[in-house]
């Protein structure tokens, strides 16, 4: 069973429903034995990177989620979700994130050609930069992730629905699939158990439920 | 690199869709349900439901309606249609929709789209906004395009965005359901002026039209219709092909 973690942000409506529909046993908490007991572990959100990382923090989440992804479960952070893995986030000031993943997490404003509109909001095409079809990818650039389970299951270049205005830089050695929005933005990311989407892959059809059905196939490590 | 999005948009009321020509005459078409499913199976890219209802009851039968397409489809869903207050944002979002579109409600209280950027985020909040040239400017009009604001358009569509609205519906009625194409000079003239994406509505009635739309103004960023898909002219499928024939990148 996945444990949708639940903190007082975002929608959890449609990911709860994405999963039923591939036949996927969720439950959306905040308690922390479910979340302990549970087989893999999706960290969502929407908003802030400041309000969500004091959100978890206040509830004590925070440490859970650091404890079971240490010990090897799957975890799958979505959008804000996946970014709060990394070290630092500067959205409003400079935030703490849960420091899982190598990286930090910038505005695109100033980054991105100035004619682009931000959000970076709707379907863009994934540029897989690490093998899917292996375990282990074969070539892998030195310092990259070595390992993409989590797209196992689709195609470089398909689509997926992305809705942000920040994105995590500096963090090489977990980037397994890429955006081309001006610039190539971090779009997935892996090392090891610990993964994330910026995009919504319960917003993404055919690919994100495939997705979806790929990570809950993860075991403990 | 990021896709044009083409979006069929369903008026529903007493829980069915239905399209007026230029706002007047509606005529039952079929199904929220099994409309959305299809379109979502046949290509489109995000959806957008108005709730054109009036009553209160009819009002809790949209958001059962929105809850059962929201669990089995899996691509943005955008809902508008009697948005006037921060709870009527978090009514809907609560049964799956992604993001909320407000017109009338935040020209009565243009607060309500800074209110809602801040609870929600930006990304959350279309302003759609219905526009008629009324001795030759760009008008906003209010309550589904019977009541001229006198408000100049552009500027209105600037202050929403720097109120927090993340997304622009530029719905022409000027050219809504006489489908001679899309109101590419108006489109133009909001383009100019933000930086969020904008979304053309109004006056779509072949697949040439869509083209022209993203080859003449390509900072659009989507195309919305209803009656030409409604109606089967047009299937999504085919008018994506032809976009991507026409080196228009789309998601296929």
């Amino acid at each position: 069973m996945i444990a949708i973690v639940d903190y007082g942000v975002g929608n959890l409506f449609s990911l709860a429903s994405s999963l039923k529909f591939i036949g996927v046993e969720s439950v959306v908490t905040s308690d922390l034995e479910t979340i302990r007991n549970s087989d893999q572990i999706i960290l969502p959100g929407v908003g802030a990177f400041g309000d969500a990382a004091n959100k978890l923090r206040e509830t004590g989440l925070d440490e859970i989620v650091r404890e079971q992804a240490l010990s090897g479960k799957p975890l799958m952070g979505i959008c804000l979700g996946m970014q709060l893995l990394f070290e630092k986030g500067y959205e409003y000031g400079e935030h703490e994130g849960l420091g899982l993943l190598k990286g930090n997490v910038v505005p695109m404003e100033g980054y991105i050609s100035q004619d682009l509109d931000i959000p970076h909001m709707g379907w863009n095409s994934l540029d897989i930069c690490v093998g899917n079809s292996e375990k282990v990818a074969k070539g892998a650039p030195e310092g990259f992730a070595k390992e993409n389970t989590l797209l196992r299951n689709i195609n470089d270049g398909d689509c997926v629905y992305f809705v942000h205005s920040y994105f995590a830089t500096d963090c090489d050695d977990s980037v397994i699939a890429t955006a081309e929005y001006g610039e190539k933005l971090t779009a997935a990311v892996q090392k090891e158990n610990i993964m994330g989407c910026q995009f919504h892959p319960e917003k993404s059809g055919k690919v994100g439920l495939a997705i979806l059905e790929a990570f809950s196939q993860e075991v403990q490590r | 690199m990021i896709r044009k999005r083409i979006i069929p948009c369903l008026d529903v009321k007493n829980g069915r869709v239905v399209k007026g020509i230029q706002f007047e005459g509606l005529s039952d078409v079929s199904s929220p349900v099994e409309l959305a499913k299809y379109y979502s199976d046949n290509g489109a890219d995000e959806l957008v439901f108005y709730d054109i209802t009036a009553s209160f009851e009819e009002r809790a039968l949209f958001t059962d309606i929105l809850r059962e397409v929201a669990y089995e489809i899996f691509i943005p869903l955008t809902v508008g249609g009697g948005i006037n207050t921060v709870e009527d944002f978090d009514r809907v979002l609560k049964c799956g929709a992604d993001k909320v579109s407000v017109n009338s409600g935040a020209i009565r209280n243009p607060g309500l789209i800074s209110e809602a950027a801040k609870r929600y985020g930006n990304q959350c909040v279309v302003l759609s906004v219905d526009v008629k040239r009324v001795d030759g400017k760009f008008t906003v009009f209010a309550k589904g395009g019977r009541e001229n604001t006198g408000m100049d358009a552009i500027e209105w569509i600037k202050k929403g965005v720097e109120r927090g609205a993340g997304e622009i519906v530029v719905n022409s009625i000027d050219t809504d359901g006489v489908k001679g194409g899309f109101d590419l000079e108006m489109l133009d003239a909001v383009c100019a002026v933000v930086n969020v994406p904008v979304i053309a509505s109004g006056g779509a009635g072949n697949k040439t039209d869509f083209v022209d739309l993203f080859r003449r103004v390509p900072k659009v960023s989507a195309g919305l219709a209803a009656s030409i898909f409604h109606f089967g002219g047009v299937e999504i499928a085919d008018l994506k092909k032809e976009l991507c024939e026409n080196d228009i990148l789309v998601r296929l």
